[in-house]
C-alpha cells in the first residue's frame, strides 16, 4: 500500500501510517504495484530533486523564486494571448492545416480559383466558430479561478493570524484552517486541536469518497504553535507530482528527522472536518498542487466508425487525386494540342498588348497549375467540415444521453456523464462487455450475513433486530454512512455471548468478536451525535457493526489504543504491531497487548491465505477446520463474501524475537516492505482457526434482466471477480448470467500445462465455432489465467472465450483484468466495453474501447478513468441497446451522406471542368462555394444526426438482438461507401446534364447555368436527406425545409447585391427564377437522381429486408397495441407471440 | 427505496437533485412522423410522378414544337471556294483589303410570328474559359477612366496598350463579335432589325456606365497602323456609351458552354411561310483559327425558350419509366406478398443462422 514508502521512525508513528485504502476485502485487491514499493525514499528525493520549504520563512523558501505561487488558473487564455494561443492551439489539427495551404495556394494569381475573401470564408468561418466557442467556455474558467483566489485564509505573519487572500500565500508559510474550511493548497500537517495531531479531512473534491480520512500531524512538531514560539525547520519534499496518494519527504525540526508520508499532507480542495483547526506549512501551492496537477480533461479517443471513416476519407482523397489529375492531364495535352494557335484564340490569347507571354508556362506548366487549381477547387471533396459537424452530432447526443430522466439514480443523484466526447457511437457497437462484479453488478453495500465460529454455524435470522438496541452498556445508537443498521442478528450466537466464559464454545465466540472488533482500521468518530464509523471498506464496516451489535463495540481507536465496549465493559487495547493488508498475503493482523497483559495476534483473511498457508499444522482443530471449510463452501455457493478469523497467544520469546524484528522493519528505509512482510511471515503461522463470517453484497436492482437483454442482444458478458469460483457461478447463477441449460466449461490449473491441457480438451470437445443449440459458459480462475493469458497459450484461451456465449474469471487480479480486456482487443476487430466501479477496474476501463465507470461506493477513481459513469449497472442495458443504436445509426448515416453531400457537389464542378477547356472555371459563383457546405447543406445533417430515430426505445429495449446492427457494422461499411458513391456518380451526373442538354446552343450565361447547378445541387442533397430520414419531428421539418429556403434567400441576397465583388451575378438568378425551364430543370433533376436510389431502397425492402426495416413494420403495425399496452402496462398478446421478449415499460416506472 | 431517497436528502440537503427535467424533447420522444415505404406508398408515389410528369412533359414537346426555327451555317460556304485550307482561311479572315459580304438567302417553313430573334451561334467557342471569363473588369465597366489600376489587373493580357489602359479592357471585349446581317424580303424590301433591347436591363442601367466611352480600344485601330495581331473583333463607336453598345453587353455575358447564341437583333414583323429571305453577311469575326463553326438562327420563342425537344423527351420518359415501375412494384407484391412486419425476415429468425440468438 502507498504508506508504506513513508519512512517511521517511531514505533507509535507507524501505527498512523493506516493506509488510504485500509483492509480491503478479499477480492479486491489494491491497485497497482505499490505493495511491493517504489524505489527508497533515499534513493527518490536525491539532492537534486528534491525541494525544501523552510517552516514560516517563505522568503527564504522562495528566494529562488522556483516555486510555484498560490495563485492558480485553470484559464487556458488571458486577453492578449487568446488570439494567438487560440489560433495556434487550433491550427495542430489537421484538417486546418489542409484548410491553410488551400488558401495559400488559392493566393497564388495562377492559381487564384476564388476571389480572396470568398476564398478565406470557409477557414475563417470554423475558426471564428471554434474560438468564440472557447472563448466562452474559457471566461467560465476564468471566473471560477477569480473566485477561488480571492477565497481567504489564515496566514501566520507579523507574528499572528491574520486572513490573506489564497492567491497571495507562497510556499513556506504557516496557515491555520478551521473546521469546514477548504484547504487552499497543500500543507503539512504542523499541529491540529487535537492532543494527538489528528485531523479528519474529506476529499470529497479529489478522488470523489465521501469518507472522512484521518491525517497526522508528527509527534515533534505537534506540540509547537507559532502563536507561542517561531517554529524553525524545514520540510524536503520531492517535486510536484499528481500522485495523490503518495508523498515523500521528512521533517527537520529541533534538529531531528521525521519522515512524512501521504498521511501527513493535506491536498488542496480537502475540506477539514471534525477537528476545531489545523496549523500547517506550504509545500505545494497554487499550480504546483496535486489537485492541479491531477486535473487534466478527459481523454481522446477515437471511435472505431472514425477510424473506418478514416480509411474512406483516403478513398476520398485519391478520387480528388484522379479527378485533379484527369483535369490537368486534360489541361496539358489541349494546351499542348493547340500550342501553334493558342495565342490567336480568342479565347485565350497567350501573349499580351507588349507581345510577352502572359501567364502561359507550356503544356506541362499549365497542366501542373491547372492540377493545383483543381485541387483548389474541388477542396471539399475531403469533407473537412465533417469533423466539425460530427463534433457538434456528438454535443448534441451526449445532451440528450445525459437529460435521459430513465439513466437517473436517485438515491446516488447521479445522472450519466459524458466524459469522452468522441466516442458515442462506438456505444452501438460493443461485443464483449468486462464487467467488475463488486460493486458494479452488487451494490457494494455490505451486510453481515452469517458467522461460522468454532465449526458451528450461526445463520438464523432473528427478524427485525435491529443494533444499537443489543446490550451496549450506554445504549448509543450506531450509525455508518452507507451502512443501513440492519444486521442480521442470530438469537443463540446472542444468548451464547450472556453467558460466562467457561465453555470452549463461548471462548471461541468471545475470540471471534474480538477479531471483529479489532483487526480492523476502521476509526470511530463522534459529533454530537451517534458514534459513526469511518472506515474505507464497506466489508470492515459491516464487521465493525455486527460486532457492536452482538455486544463488542469499537469506542475509540488511536494510534496506539483500542478502546471496545464488551458486553457494557470498557475494555482498553495497546497496539503492538499491525500488518496491513497486503495482495500477496490477502490478510491483515494486528499484535495488541491485553488488558491482562498478554499479547495476542488477531488475524483476519481471504480464506485461502489463511487456511493453505497459516493452518498447516492446524490439527488439533481438524474437526472446526473441516466444518468451517464446509461452511465457508456453503457460503460461497450463496454468493456471499467470506473472510476467515483466526488468532493466536503470542508466547514471550516469539513476541520478542517478532517486535526486534518489526521495529526493525518498520523504521528502515529501505526494503520496508520485504522487511515487514518478513516480519507478518514470523508470527503467522500455527493460528488458531475461529471460524468465518460472511457478508452479504446484493446485486443492483435490475441486473440479472440487464444481463438477459444484453446477452440476447449477442453482447458477449465476462465477469472479471475476485471472488472464488463457487461464489462465481452462484452469482452468475443469480444475475442471469448462467442458466441452467448452458453448458458449463471449468478451468482451473495450478500449472501451466495442466492448463493448455485443459483448455485443449474444452477445444476439442466444444468445437471453435459458437453453436446455436449448444450454449457454453467457460469459468477460468486467476491460476489459470496466470497460464493462460502467457503469449504461447493466449491463442488457445482466445479460441475457447470465442465459442463461449458467457465467461466467468474468477480469482482475478487487477492486471489481469486488463490482461483479458487487451487480448480480446488484439485479437478481435469486435469493440470491447469494460464496466467497473473501483479503483481495480481502472486498468481495465482505460483498455477497453469503452470504459464505464459506476459512481458507486468505491470513490471516483473509475469514473475518473471513464469515458461514461452511471449511476447503475442496469443503466447499461438502455446506454447500450438505445442510446448506443441510435448514436452508431444517426453518425454512420450522418458520415455516408457528407460524402455523398461533398462528393456529388465536386462531381458535378468537374463535369462541367470537361467543357471549359479543362481550365479550373466553375459556373457557381465563389459565394456559393463556400456557403454550399457551410451554409446551404450543413444544418439538417446537423440535425438529423442529432435527432433522427430508426426505432423506438421501446422497440429497441424489447427486441435486443436489434443491437447486432451496430456490432455487424451494418449501416457503416465498405459495401454502402461504394454504393453510396455509385449513387453520388449517378446523381452528378444527372445534375450536371440535364441542364446540360437542356441549355446547349442556347444564350444561357456562364452564371445563369450556375444560379441553375446551385439551386438544384442544394435541393436535391436536402431532398435526398429527407427521403432518408425517418423520424420527422417539427425540428427536422424546419431544418430541411428551412435549409432550402435559406439557401434560396441566400441565391437571391447574393443576386441582388452590387459591390464590386458581387456585380456580375447581378440580377442573373431573378432572370433565371422567373423562366419555367429553371423550374423544370430542377424538378426532373431531382426526380431522375433520386429514382435509382428510391427503387434500390424499395427492392431492398421488398427482399432483403434489414432486422431495422422489419422492427419499423412492426412498430407501424402496431402502433395501436403498443400504445394500448403501455397505457393498460399488460403485456401484449400479439408482441409476445411476435418476440419472446415483450416490450417492458417496467424500467420507466422504477426510478419514480 | 424511500429510505434511500429519504437519507441521501438528508445527507446532501445543500445539493439540489440533478434528476433531469423531463420534457418531450429532452426525451426525444417528440412527436413524429414516421413514414415507411409499404408497398401502397411506392405505386401512388410512383404513379404520382408518373401522372405529373408525362402532361408536362406533353406540352413542354408542343411548345418546342411551335417554335419555328431558321438555321444557316456559313462560316465556309460564305468563303471564295478556292479557300481550303486552315492557313488560307485564317489570311483571307484577316484581310482587311477583301470585301467579305456573303449573300444568302433562306426560306421560311412554317409561318414566325414577330418578334423574330435573329441569333448567331458559335461553336468550339469556349467562352467559359477561366482566362476568358477573368479577363473584364466590371468595375471600369461602371466607372470607366476613374477605375484605379489594381481593378484592371484582372483585364490581363489585354489590360493596357501604349502604357494606357484600354477602355472596355480584358478579352472579352477584344473578342466582341463583328459578323452583321442585312436582311431583305426578295422584293428587296429590306427588313428592319431592331438591336434595342437584346440586352438585359439590368446589364445596362447597372453594370454599364452610361457615361463610359471607349478609348484606346485596340480594334479601333487601323490594321495598317500596327500590329494586326492586336485586331481581335468589332471596333466599338467612341461616342456611344457602353451602356448603350449592347452588342458588347450581351458579347460580355459570358455563354455557359461551348456551343452557345447570342441574341443579335429582333425582327418585328411576321415572316410568312414559304418567303424567302435574302440575307447580306459581313464575314470578318475570325473562327477560323480554332475551327469554330458559324451559325445564323431566326427564331421565334414560346414560353420555354428556343426550340428543344429535350425537356419534353425526357418529362415523358421519366414519366412513363415511373408508371412502368408503379406496375412492376404492383405485381411483385401481388405475387410475392411480404406481409407487414414478417418476424420471420428477422435475421435471428432465419433457417441457417449459426450465430442465432435464443
Amino acid at each position: 500500500m502507498q504508506s508504506e514508502n513513508a519512512p517511521a521512525t517511531a514505533r507509535s508513528r507507524l501505527f498512523s501510517v493506516i493506509s488510504s485504502k485500509g483492509l480491503q476485502a478479499h477480492d479486491r485487491h489494491p491497485s497497482s504495484s505499490s505493495g511491493a514499493g517504489g524505489p527508497p525514499p533515499a534513493a527518490r528525493t536525491d539532492a537534486r530533486k528534491e525541494r525544501v520549504v523552510y517552516v514560516d520563512n517563505p522568503g527564504r523558501t522562495n528566494e529562488n523564486f522556483e516555486f510555484s505561487g498560490n495563485k492558480v488558473r485553470t484559464s487556458k487564455y488571458t486577453l492578449i494571448s487568446f488570439l494567438p494561443r487560440n489560433l495556434f492551439e487550433q491550427f495542430h489539427r489537421v484538417a486546418y492545416i489542409y484548410f491553410l495551404l488551400i488558401v495559400i495556394l488559392n493566393q497564388i494569381p495562377q492559381l487564384a480559383v476564388f476571389g480572396r475573401l470568398a476564398s478565406l470564408f470557409p477557414l475563417l468561418f470554423v475558426l471564428v466558430v471554434t474560438a468564440i466557442k472557447d472563448g466562452y467556455e474559457d471566461w467560465g474558467r476564468h471566473r471560477s479561478d477569480r473566485e477561488e483566489n480571492n477565497r481567504l485564509s489564515w496566514v501566520f505573519q507579523n507574528g499572528r493570524f491574520e486572513p490573506k487572500r489564497w492567491k497571495k500565500i507562497e510556499a513556506g508559510e504557516v496557515v491555520k484552517i478551521f473546521q469546514d474550511e477548504s484547504i487552499p493548497c497543500d500543507i503539512v500537517l504542523l499541529g491540529t486541536s487535537d492532543a494527538n495531531g489528528v485531523a479528519y479531512v474529506q476529499t470529497i473534491n479529489l478522488d470523489g469518497e465521501t469518507n472522512l480520512k484521518t491525517r497526522y500531524a508528527r509527534q515533534e512538531s505537534a506540540s509547537k504553535h507559532p502563536g507561542l514560539a517561531p517554529i524553525t525547520g524545514k520540510v524536503v519534499c520531492e517535486p510536484p507530482n499528481r500522485n495523490i496518494y503518495d508523498f515523500v519527504a521528512y521533517l527537520e525540526i529541533d534538529d531531528t528527522q521525521a519522515p512524512l508520508g501521504p498521511n501527513n499532507i493535506i491536498l488542496r480542495g480537502c475540506v477539514l472536518k471534525n477537528t476545531a483547526w489545523i496549523v500547517g506549512v506550504v509545500v505545494y501551492a497554487g499550480k504546483e498542487t496535486k489537485a492541479m496537477l491531477n486535473s487534466s480533461g478527459a481523454q481522446s479517443k477515437r471511435s472505431r466508425l472514425e477510424q473506418h471513416m478514416n480509411k474512406e476519407t483516403l478513398w476520398l482523397s485519391f478520387f480528388l487525386l484522379i479527378i485533379c489529375i484527369a483535369g490537368g492531364v486534360g489541361m496539358g495535352k489541349w494546351v499542348h494540342d493547340h500550342d501553334s494557335d493558342l495565342n490567336n484564340f480568342p479565347y485565350y490569347k497567350k501573349r499580351d498588348t507588349a507581345d510577352k507571354k502572359f501567364m502561359y508556362y507550356g503544356p506541362l506548366g499549365e497542366g501542373v497549375f491547372a492540377f493545383l487549381s483543381f485541387i483548389i477547387m474541388f477542396q471539399i471533396m475531403i469533407p473537412i467540415s465533417l469533423y466539425i459537424s460530427m463534433e457538434l452530432v456528438r454535443l448534441g447526443q451526449s445532451y440528450f444521453m445525459v437529460r435521459d430522466v430513465e439513466m437517473f439514480h436517485a438515491p446516488s443523484n447521479s445522472r450519466l456523464q459524458c466524459r469522452a466526447l468522441n466516442i458515442n457511437e462506438d456505444l452501438g457497437q460493443v461485443k464483449y462487455i468486462f464487467s467488475d462484479k463488486t460493486g458494479t453488478l452488487t451494490e457494494n453495500k455490505m451486510e453481515f450475513h452469517s458467522a461460522s465460529i468454532g465449526g458451528v454455524d450461526y445463520s438464523n435470522v432473528l427478524a427485525a433486530k435491529i443494533s444499537g438496541t443489543s446490550d451496549s452498556s450506554d445504549g448509543m445508537q450506531v450509525e455508518g454512512s452507507h451502512l443501513k443498521p440492519g444486521v442480521r442478528l442470530d438469537p443463540n450466537l446472542l444468548e451464547l455471548l450472556q453467558t460466562e466464559v467457561t465453555s470452549s464454545e463461548a471462548t471461541f465466540v468471545h475470540r471471534y468478536m474480538l477479531v471483529l472488533a479489532a483487526c480492523n482500521t476502521v476509526v470511530p468518530t463522534r459529533h454530537s451525535g451517534p458514534l459513526q464509523y469511518q472506515a474505507e471498506s464497506p466489508d470492515e464496516q459491516a464487521l465493525v457493526f455486527a460486532a457492536s451489535a452482538y455486544g463488542y463495540t469499537l469506542l475509540d481507536r488511536t494510534t496506539s489504543t483500542i478502546v471496545l465496549d464488551v458486553l457494557g465493559e470498557q475494555k482498553s487495547y495497546k497496539i503492538v504491531g499491525i500488518h496491513e493488508f497486503d495482495s500477496v498475503r490477502k490478510r491483515m493482523s494486528i499484535v495488541v497487548e491485553c488488558p491482562d497483559n498478554t499479547y495476542k495476534l488477531l488475524v483476519k483473511g481471504a480464506d485461502t491465505a489463511s487456511g493453505s498457508g497459516s493452518l498447516a499444522d492446524g490439527h488439533l482443530q481438524a474437526g472446526v477446520l473441516f466444518a468451517t471449510q464446509r461452511h465457508l463452501d456453503f457460503y460461497s455457493t450463496q454468493g456471499l463474501r467470506t473472510l476467515v478469523v483466526a488468532f493466536k497467544d503470542l508466547e514471550q520469546p516469539e513476541f520478542e524475537e517478532w517486535h526486534e524484528k518489526y521495529k526493525i522493519a518498520s523504521t528502515a528505509l529501505v526494503d520496508r516492505v520485504k522487511l515487514l512482510r518478513e516480519a507478518a511471515s514470523l508470527i503467522e503461522r500455527n493460528l488458531a482457526l475461529l471460524g468465518a463470517t460472511a457478508i452479504e453484497d446484493r446485486l443492483q436492482d435490475g441486473v440479472p434482466e440487464t444481463i438477459s437483454s444484453l446477452r440476447n442482444s449477442g453482447i458477449k458478458v465476462w465477469v472479471l471477480t475476485g471472488d472464488k469460483q463457487e461464489t462465481a457461478i452462484s452469482i452468475g447463477f443469480s444475475c442471469a448470467l448462467l442458466t441452467p441449460d448452458m453448458e458449463k466449461v471449468i478451468v482451473n490449473a495450478n500449472t501451466k500445462e495442466l492448463c493448455v491441457e485443459k483448455l485443449k480438451a474444452a477445444i476439442r470437445e466444444h468445437g471453435i465455432a459458437e453453436t446455436k443449440d449448444k450454449q457454453l459458459a467457460l469459468i477460468i480462475d486467476g491460476n489459470s489465467l496466470v497460464h493462460a493469458l502467457s503469449p504461447d497459450v493466449e491463442e488457445l484461451l482466445f479460441d475457447l472465450a470465442v465459442a463461449c456465449r458467457i465467461v466467468i474469471c474468477c480469482r482475478v487480479a487487477p492486471l489481469q483484468k486488463a490482461g483479458i480486456v487487451s487480448l480480446m482487443k488484439r485479437r478481435t476487430k469486435d469493440m470491447t466495453l469494460a464496466i467497473g466501479d473501483g479503483a481495480n477496474d481502472v486498468s481495465m476501463i482505460q483498455t477497453a474501447d469503452v470504459g464505464i465507470g459506476l459512481s458507486g461506493q468505491e470513490g471516483r477513481q473509475a469514473v475518473m478513468a471513464s469515458d461514461f459513469a452511471l449511476g447503475q449497472f442496469r443503466f447499461l442495458k438502455r446506454l447500450l441497446l438505445v442510446h448506443g443504436h441510435w448514436n452508431y445509426q444517426r453518425l454512420a448515416y450522418m458520415v455516408l451522406y457528407n460524402f455523398y453531400r461533398n462528393a456529388v457537389f465536386v462531381m458535378m464542378l468537374f463535369w462541367y471542368i470537361l467543357h471549359t477547356a479543362f481550365s479550373a472555371q466553375t459556373a457557381l459563383f465563389d459565394w456559393n462555394l463556400m456557403f454550399y457546405s457551410l451554409i446551404y447543406t450543413s444544418v439538417p445533417t446537423i440535425v438529423v444526426g442529432i435527432l433522427d430515430k430508426d426505432l423506438s426505445h421501446k422497440t429497441l429495449l424489447g427486441l435486443p438482438p436489434l443491437y447486432g446492427v451496430g456490432q455487424r457494422n451494418e449501416s457503416y461499411n465498405s459495401v454502402l461507401f461504394w454504393a453510396t458513391m455509385l449513387d453520388t456518380l449517378w446523381q452528378s451526373l444527372v445534375l450536371f446534364y440535364v441542364p446540360f442538354f437542356t441549355f446547349q446552343g442556347t444564350t444561357i450565361d456562364i452564371w445563369g447555368m450556375g444560379c441553375l447547378w446551385a439551386a438544384a445541387v442544394v435541393v436535391l442533397v436536402n431532398l435526398h436527406l429527407a427521403m432518408d430520414v425517418l423520424h420527422w419531428t417539427w425540428i427536422t421539418h424546419a431544418a430541411i425545409w428551412g435549409s432550402i429556403v435559406v439557401s434560396f434567400a441566400c441565391f437571391f441576397v447574393l443576386d441582388a447585391l452590387t459591390d464590386k465583388g458581387f456585380i456580375a451575378h447581378y440580377r442573373v438568378m431573378f432572370h433565371m427564377a422567373s423562366t419555367a425551364v429553371f423550374w423544370l430543370n430542377i424538378l426532373l433533376v431531382i426526380v431522375v437522381a433520386l429514382l435509382p436510389r428510391f427503387c434500390a431502397k424499395v427492392l431492398m425492402q421488398k427482399f432483403w429486408p434489414s432486422d431495422l426495416h422489419i422492427a419499423r413494420e412492426l412498430e407501424l403495425k402496431n402502433r395501436a397495441a403498443i400504445s394500448e399496452f403501455v397505457k393498460s402496462s399488460a403485456p401484449s398478446p400479439r408482441m409476445v407471440e411476435l418476440d419472446d421478449v415483450p416490450y417492458s415499460d417496467k424500467e420507466s416506472k422504477e426510478d419514480e | 427505496m424511500s429510505n434511500d431517497a429519504a437519507s441521501s436528502s438528508a445527507g446532501a440537503s445543500a445539493k439540489p437533485s440533478r434528476k433531469p427535467k423531463y420534457s418531450k424533447f429532452t426525451q426525444q420522444e417528440l412527436p413524429a412522423c414516421k413514414p415507411l415505404l409499404t408497398p401502397g406508398w411506392v405505386i401512388a408515389i410512383l404513379m404520382l410522378v408518373g401522372a405529373i410528369f408525362i402532361p408536362i412533359g406533353a406540352i413542354a414537346l408542343l411548345a418546342s414544337n411551335s417554335v419555328v426555327e431558321i438555321v444557316e451555317q456559313y462560316e465556309t460556304s460564305c468563303l471564295p471556294a478556292n479557300i481550303t485550307t486552315k492557313e488560307a482561311r485564317i489570311r483571307y479572315i484577316q484581310d482587311d483589303t477583301t470585301e467579305k459580304s456573303c449573300p444568302m438567302t433562306l426560306t421560311v417553313p412554317k409561318k414566325m410570328n414577330n418578334p423574330v430573334y435573329v441569333y448567331y451561334q458559335l461553336d468550339h467557342y469556349y467562352q467559359n474559359h477561366r482566362r476568358y471569363v477573368k479577363s473584364r473588369s466590371d468595375k471600369q465597366l461602371l466607372d470607366g477612366a476613374s477605375t484605379s489600376n489594381s481593378d484592371l489587373d484582372s483585364c490581363k493580357p489585354l489590360k493596357q496598350f501604349n502604357n494606357t489602359p484600354i477602355i472596355p479592357c480584358g478579352l472579352i471585349a477584344w473578342s466582341l463579335f463583328n459578323d452583321t446581317y442585312l436582311f431583305s424580303r426578295q422584293n428587296s424590301a429590306p427588313i428592319p432589325v431592331n438591336k434595342r433591347g437584346i440586352s438585359w436591363k439590368s446589364d445596362r442601367d447597372h453594370k454599364f456606365g452610361s457615361t463610359v466611352f471607349p478609348s484606346n480600344f485596340p480594334n479601333n485601330l487601323n490594321r495598317n497602323e500596327s500590329s494586326s495581331a492586336f485586331i481581335g473583333g468589332a471596333a466599338l463607336n467612341v461616342s456611344q456609351p457602353l451602356s448603350e453598345a449592347e452588342d458588347l453587353i450581351v458579347w460580355m455575358r459570358s455563354a455557359a458552354l461551348p456551343t452557345f447564341r447570342k441574341l443579335w437583333g429582333k425582327i418585328e414583323t411576321d415572316l410568312q411561310a414559304g418567303e424567302i429571305i435574302s440575307v447580306n453577311i459581313t464575314n470578318v469575326y475570325n473562327t477560323y483559327e480554332f475551327g469554330g463553326k458559324k451559325k445564323l438562327v431566326l427564331s421565334t420563342a414560346s414560353w420555354l425558350g428556343g426550340k428543344n425537344n429535350f425537356l419534353g423527351i425526357a418529362y415523358l420518359t421519366v414519366g412513363v419509366l415511373c408508371i412502368f415501375l408503379a406496375i412492376v412494384f404492383f405485381l411483385i407484391h401481388y405475387k410475392t406478398p411480404r406481409p407487414l412486419g414478417d418476424t420471420s425476415y428477422l435475421s435471428w429468425n432465419r433457417k441457417g443462422n449459426v450465430n442465432g440468438l435464443s
